[in-house]
């Protein structure tokens, strides 16, 4: 069903939209805040993913945002309702996806999600108070903290019973070197029952220190969001914010952004499979690839000055570019690499050991997947075929064509795979686009800043390594920032997760959790 | 099984290959810390990390330590997995609020003497989060803190010679 086809459906329901084409893939939908629901049932009825929420204050009304995609278009649903009564029907009711992202708005916006499915508090631990909503405007940045946050003790973890059922409480502070957050374990024997998990931990106030910001600041903070993911996020907010300026950056920018997030995705890709591999206890693989790693890091470092192009990418255009020489460098580069991994991935491949391990653990049904929404290699493993940057595509991608890995047995197996085809993927992608840069004149690295009216607004999004990045900008006066909602794939991805360790044994969970590799800070905002 | 092994000996050692000044004077730096904690810990460092705020990308250098080019564990350096086995807490991150008190259960966990190093701008200095109702800002402001190491996020070198340097000043 086409959008126009769905919009007629939503007619015959008696749902109004005021519909806008804001972007060339993305519309923006207003309905009023009654049939928010109403909405969402008809739009999983239509097969639409739910993408992401978020809220945001004006004046004395909050607006709140829902993203939905299908087929590569997307639709920005907004509803407004008042500050004196802020309460609209949950979407999680519908979408399993809507869960985590509303009681987020909550928390943060005192937005009272009716009859959402789990009234738990999800962002706030102890740091505010139950009545203090951080991202209101009349809330300081600074809050009213006491000395010492006290822990979060009050939340309610599912809780089982009968013989032989035992609890097992983990973290914030984990056994390896990782992002802090706690799971809670219900397990018979070596088999997981139940998992919970429980994040927030590492909420540093993104979304609220993000105002006020300049758009250099807001690419630096946005870089920070998930640290792995460093261009994927500061582009997606620097795509928003040159929405919203209404600016284009150059061909040879664009490439560039192409080509340094297509090394982040091998770099950390490389560091999964390896890790992957270690958490099976299998080093030889783990060294190896840890080894691949580092080379590309130091050559990061190298041309472009950081090792993991941390603030490379800035509002207009990239910070740095790419000369003949290190052109040379690059494909030399590749060539290594690939040679590295024909050589070591049918070792792998051969290593029963491996297939012992990975294969049929973790498992996700495509089912499942689809329900939480779950994107990047992990929603590729289990069968979902979307891509960015090849779904709803942007500069550099529109110039060549983006093969999708692809598979379906939705495994640990499955996943470690899906990585592999991705960095053969972006190792022809980066050859694509340094031909391409080759064949432009050189020329600018950036587009003059122009400064946005004030209201305008921006909504980036980009395949980031671990997949689709949403990323919401408002301007408010003076080149500032009113509102910047980063919304990482991890986000959809941590729900799946939970359901893919069911009927796994404990000791498997680190390397079903490495496998998905979900960010916590990209989450915890 | 062959390929493995063929693998193996065909990658070589590369720890041990360096050739360029930049890795020639890690291998250096590396030999120093080892003679220091032979002194001070009958050769073993034990550290653990502890994520208090970070963006997860001084995690990322904080594994790279660990690759076959630095191979920390060859000086007697290594990350623990319990507090209550440390001599050195690595911080990185502000201090997040959600994660004030368990920063402070950890550092009394870890059994004296223990010296805590902020590792990356946020954990020393505030970094791009600075204090907010959601951030503490720096380790400081939260436990006794005896190194901090800049840089965001600092690389693995750099993190050896930090080690380096706090093994000399106690």
């Amino acid at each position: 069903m086409s959008q126009k086809e769905f919009l007629q459906q939503l007619d015959e329901a008696e749902i109004f939209v005021k519909s806008e084409q804001i972007l060339p893939s993305v519309e923006l939908w207003q309905i009023d805040d009654k049939h928010w629901q109403r909405f969402a049932e008809l739009a999983a009825e239509n097969k639409m993913r739910w993408a992401a929420g978020w809220a945001e204050q004006n004046g004395e009304q909050f607006y709140v945002h829902a993203c939905f995609e299908k087929a590569g278009d997307y639709i920005l649903l907004r509803a407004t309702i008042n500050e004196s009564k802020p309460e609209i029907l949950s979407q999680a009711t519908v979408y399993a996806a809507a869960n985590r992202s509303e009681r987020h708005t909550h928390d943060m916006f005192g937005i009272d999600f009716l009859n959402h499915p789990d009234p738990r508090c999800w962002m706030r631990h102890k740091a505010w108070g139950k009545r203090d909503y951080p991202l209101r405007h009349n809330f300081p940045v600074q809050g009213t903290p006491a000395d010492i946050t006290p822990p979060d003790t009050d939340y309610h973890f599912v809780q089982s019973h009968g013989v032989g059922v035992y609890e097992i409480p983990v973290g914030p502070v984990h056994a390896g070197i990782i992002e802090p957050g706690h799971f809670r374990f219900q397990a018979v024997g070596e088999l997981i029952l139940n998992l919970e998990e429980r994040l927030g931990y590492v909420h540093k106030g993104t979304e609220k220190i993000a105002e006020g910001r300049t758009p250099e600041g807001l690419a630096k903070l946005a870089a920070r969001v998930s640290g792995d993911t460093c261009v994927s996020h500061a582009w997606a907010a620097c795509m928003a914010m040159e929405q919203a300026a209404g600016i284009e950056i150059p061909k040879r920018a664009a490439l560039i952004r192409g080509i340094f997030a297509e090394r982040e995705r091998i770099v950390n890709h490389l560091g999964d499979i390896g890790a992957i591999c270690n958490d099976v206890a299998f080093t030889f693989a783990f060294m190896q690839f840890m080894r691949l790693k580092e080379l590309w890091c130091r050559s990061n470092y190298e041309l472009f000055g950081h090792r993991f192009l941390m603030d490379k990418i800035i509002p207009g255009g990239v910070a740095d570019d790419i000369t003949d020489a290190s052109s040379k460098f690059l494909h030399t580069e590749i060539e290594e690499l690939r040679i590295a991994l024909n050589d070591l991935i049918p070792a792998l491949d051969l290593n029963s050991s491996l297939e012992d391990r990975l294969y049929t653990a973790g498992y996700l049904s495509p089912e499942t997947a689809a329900h939480f929404g779950t994107l990047g290699f992990v929603g590729r493993a289990s069968g979902q075929d979307f891509d960015v940057r090849r779904d709803a595509t942007y500069a550099p991608y529109d110039s060549v064509k983006v093969k999708v890995a692809l598979e379906n047995q939705g495994d640990i197996a499955s996943r470690f795979w899906v990585r592999y085809k991705e960095i053969n993927t972006s190792l022809k992608l980066i050859e694509q686009f340094v031909e391409q840069l080759a064949q432009l004149p050189e020329g600018d690295l950036m587009t003059e800043w122009q400064t946005p009216k004030s209201g305008s607004y921006g909504l980036g999004i980009v395949d980031g390594w671990r997949g689709e990045i949403i990323s919401y900008v408002r301007f408010a006066e003076n080149n500032t920032i009113a509102r910047f909602y980063p919304r990482d794939p991890s986000q959809l991805n941590w729900e799946a997760l939970e359901k893919a360790v069911l009927n796994n044994i404990v000791p498997d969970f680190p390397v079903c959790n490495k496998s998905f590799n979900c960010s916590y800070s990209g989450c915890d905002l | 099984m062959l390929n493995l092994f063929k693998k193996i000996f065909t990658t070589g050692v590369v720890t041990e290959n360096y050739k360029t000044p930049y890795d020639q004077e890690l291998e250096t730096l590396g030999i120093e810390i080892k003679r220091h904690i032979d002194q001070k810990f009958t050769g073993s460092l034990a550290i653990r990390a502890v994520d208090a705020g970070s963006c997860n990308g001084c995690e990322l250098e904080i594994h790279a330590l660990n690759n076959p080019f630095y191979d920390v564990e060859r000086f007697g350096i290594h990350f623990v997995a319990s507090p209550r086995h440390a001599d050195i807490l690595l911080v990185t991150g502000v201090v997040s609020r959600h994660m004030q008190t368990a920063l402070l259960r950890t550092y009394d966990a870890t059994p004296n003497p223990k010296w805590v190093i902020a590792m990356g701008d946020c954990a020393s200095c505030g970094g791009e989060f600075g204090v907010s109702y959601a951030s503490c800002g720096a380790v400081s402001n939260v436990i006794p803190v005896d190194m901090t190491i800049a840089g965001c996020p600092p690389s693995p070198l750099v993190l050896l010679k930090s080690l380096l340097a706090l093994i000399e000043k106690k």
